[in-house]
């Protein structure tokens, strides 16, 4: 074949759109791996939160695209993934349908196989997996099932990359001979009530795009669509009470009020009679499966939860341990960079804009890389594996009672990481309302770059062995709040019935190393762009506003006194100066000032609200703001003594509890609100958290101020 | 009535009827839980909040609100 591939397709070639289904954990993902790898040329057309991922190929003259749909276990919408693939397969174009099936477990494959195939489409039937269940001594006769199904069945390994040609070449046969009507058989009473209506419909000549069995099934299912159309037709009036006694002969035949409940149960046995027609399962396995075997273990009452947490453990220490190896080289790039580029330069402003603003604003960012890559292949092979699964399962009790869902668990961890990555995990809930209120906690995680601040005031306010012990406090009182902010936004912004906790627990899988890269490289590169992009952007604009309006009488008295000082010491001190007035007086500055009255029920001076500002930009920028602004240039750093004592000196230690309460609470980094925004899916969430950080914040410092306040007294 | 809530571990029940709504019940469908469905009691998390079962050869994790909504009876 492949030289059919290597071959130009011609511009009149056919194109032939197929839509890939299945449930989730088929396979999906691989199988089209598999199928782009021997044909190339993948691309990611992301969606919101959800992606459906396109393959161009060229096959005997044809132009194939094949889109992956996300997986989805029946055509509901009940998460984000079954929306996004019931809307493609309902409203899209697109001329057949590969259903992707596990082989291992075809009774619970063939639900969806078969409200495909009561679709007005094409369908070709992928057993995926076959090379696992001849492992597992099943053996399906794929023959036959073609013949019973009257669909095309197709045996394929994604893994072993068996069957992939024949699959395209039945998708082309299909292609191009005539639709042909399933052979989906209901039961007597259902076959029954379909004669009825097809009957009446032919006597009626009712014009249809599809069959009257079609147009029929679609009735007695209560299809919006098929309704709509036939409620304009003047035949109406006469079917109708046809329609209605048919639905009460079918529901009474289930024993039930629900249609879908009923046409479920009614697939349910059709499928139940083709696996037993075409499986055939040499031997019964009584001994306990490997899954079963490792989740003996690991979803364990006891031990299930602590096996958990030393693996996260060990996740964290990874992520920032090994990830801060090449940091410190990452770290030393920009800082070369800076200079060489900054030597090119000879414009004053320019250079500071290029290298102060954005070389040390993308530095920055660039600088997380390793630890997000580590973060996310961990990620990566939680999900891959399936143990992600039994994670929700075993802390959904807890999460629950805090209004949060089992699978909350993951982003909130990494938020002590980082919020970018952990807004970005929170991909993994799938139902809106919990990924929402996931989102809007995450913030009360403190992240790795509030710890210089915590260091700094810890240092400057308590002695050094009990430090230590204030650090943790704040990291759990932070998380602690959080659970309780939970609660409390569950009882009122996300108030509602619970969402139920129905998952499935799928077999425990290694995942290819393909794969696994795939998804890393994908998201790093997104979190490269996007962020990377947005805080250039970010950073022009805070060295804009410390920077701006220059001052040239300001530069120029402060130039004559540092010419004029008599020693190094006074030099530096002047400098500083310089630096304290013009920041003083920059955009910044202003803006500082002005909102003095607001933090001043906080004991907040003009010099502790600018950082906190500052700190919107991003967290490590408080310390450097709280540096220059108490006179001792911007190259300070947490342990900076002098800093310690200049803080300790001028700040009071209700206002420094204030304000680290601020720093636990408030609106994270500008580039995390980025990313917040996106996930949340729209900009209006991040005026609600802005509101709601800030308001909470605000509130928490003013308690907390005052408490100690009394207490110092 | 008995429903799956009250299920010891390792205990082989059949669904009689789910008193789910209809997100919900559709849901359980998808999943093969449905009436006649054969269930396997596999696990509880601590505390019992929620429950492993087995529905054919695929294994669900519920809430254990959620399977008690779910009538059923020994087989």
């Amino acid at each position: 074949m492949n030289e059919s591939t290597s071959k130009i397709c011609p511009i009149i070639a056919n194109h032939i759109k197929v839509a890939l289904v299945g449930q989730p954990n088929v396979g999906k993902s691989m199988l089209i791996n598999s199928i782009s790898n021997a044909h190339l040329h993948v691309g990611n057309f992301s969606g919101v939160t959800v992606d459906k991922t396109e393959v161009l190929f060229d096959y005997k003259n044809h132009h194939f695209t094949v889109v992956d749909l996300p997986g989805t276990y029946a055509f509901t919408d009940y998460t984000i993934e079954e929306r996004v693939t019931h809307k493609y397969l309902c409203a899209e174009s697109y001329d057949l349908i590969i259903n992707v099936v596990d082989s291992t477990n075809l009774a619970k494959n063939l639900q969806l196989t078969s409200e495909l195939m009561s679709m007005s489409k094409d369908v070709v039937i992928a057993l995926n997996m076959s090379d696992e269940a001849q492992k597992e001594g099943i053996e399906i006769d794929a023959e036959y099932m073609t013949q019973l199904l009257g669909v095309p069945c197709i045996k394929v390994s994604a893994q072993t990359k068996e069957g992939i040609d024949d699959l395209i070449d039945a998708v082309l046969t299909q292609y191009e001979s005539e639709k042909q009507e399933s052979k989906l058989i209901f039961s007597e009473a259902v076959e029954e009530e379909i004669t009825v209506i097809v009957k009446y419909l032919e006597k009626h000549k009712y014009e249809a795009n599809n069959s009257y069995r079609h147009v029929a099934i679609n009735l007695l299912k209560n299809n919006p669509k098929t309704y709509k159309r036939i409620h304009e037709n003047p035949i109406w009036t006469e079917l109708q009470p046809i329609l209605i006694e048919a639905s009460r002969h079918v529901e009474l035949h289930h024993d039930s009020d629900d249609i879908r409940e009923a046409f479920a149960e009614e697939y349910a046995s059709f499928n139940r009679g083709i696996v037993t027609e075409v499986v055939k399962q040499k031997k019964e396995q009584k001994e306990k499966t490997l899954t079963e075997k490792i989740d003996n273990v690991l979803i364990h009452q006891l031990f299930g939860i602590p096996i958990f947490l030393f693996f996260m453990w060990g996740l964290f220490q990874l992520t920032f341990e090994v990830g801060a190896i090449p940091m410190e080289y990452i770290d030393g790039f920009f800082a070369w960079l800076g200079d060489v580029v900054g030597a090119t330069i000879a414009n004053d402003d320019m250079r500071s804009l290029v290298v102060d603003g954005i070389i040390a604003g993308v530095g920055a960012i660039v600088l997380f890389t390793p630890n997000i890559i580590i973060l996310f292949i961990g990620i990566a092979l939680l999900e891959g594996t399936g143990y992600m699964s039994r994670v929700a399962f075993l802390l959904d009790g807890f999460f629950h009672k805090f209004g949060l869902h089992g699978q909350s668990f993951i982003p909130l961890v990494t938020g002590f990481g980082c919020s970018i990555p952990a807004y970005m995990s929170a991909r993994i809930l799938k139902n809106d309302r919990d990924r929402l209120l996931t989102l809007f906690i995450i913030g009360f995680m403190s992240c790795g770059a509030k710890l210089p601040v915590y260091v700094l005031f810890a240092g400057a306010f308590f002695s050094p062995e009990m430090a230590g012990n204030i650090l943790f406090l704040i990291y759990i009182g932070g998380a602690m709040l959080g659970l309780i902010a939970a609660k409390i936004l569950k009882l009122t912004a996300f108030k509602g019935e619970d969402e139920p906790f129905v998952m499935e627990m799928p077999k425990y899988r290694l995942p290819s190393v393909k794969l696994i890269w795939h998804t890393v490289l994908t998201k790093t590169m997104m979190y490269l762009k996007k962020a990377g992009t947005f805080i250039a952007a970010a950073s022009i604009l805070i060295w804009f506003l410390s920077n701006y309006p220059h001052n040239l009488e300001l530069v120029q008295e402060y130039e004559t006194k540092i010419e004029m000082a008599i020693n190094e010491d006074e030099k530096i001190d002047f400098e500083n100066q310089l630096a304290v007035e013009h920041l003083e007086q920059s955009y910044l500055g202003t803006i500082g000032k002005f909102s003095v009255p607001i933090f001043a029920p906080l004991g907040f001076d003009w010099k502790m609200s600018v950082a906190l500002q500052a700190g919107l930009a991003a967290k490590e920028v408080v310390v450097s703001t709280l540096g220059v602004l108490y006179s001792l240039g911007a190259d300070v750093d947490e342990e900076d003594s002098s800093l310690i004592n200049a803080i300790s000196k001028n700040i009071s230690f209700p206002s420094a509890i204030a304000f680290i309460v601020v720093i636990m609470i408030y609106l994270p980094c500008l580039a995390a609100s980025i990313v917040f925004t996106r996930e949340a899916g729209g900009i209006r969430y991040f005026f609600y958290l802005l509101a709601f950080t800030s308001v909470t914040a605000y509130v928490m410092a003013y308690i907390a101020y005052n408490i100690v306040k009394l207490f110092s007294a | 009535m008995k429903t799956l809530k009250d299920c010891q571990k390792a205990c082989v029940v059949k669904v009689v009827k789910l008193n789910a709504k209809s997100d919900l019940k559709q849901r359980l469908i998808s999943f093969g839980i449905m009436k006649e469905a054969v269930i396997e009691i596999i696990e509880h998390a601590p505390a019992k909040s929620t429950i492993e079962v087995q529905v054919g050869k695929m294994k669900i994790a519920l809430r254990a609100e959620e399977a008690g909504l779910i009538e059923v009876q020994k087989i």
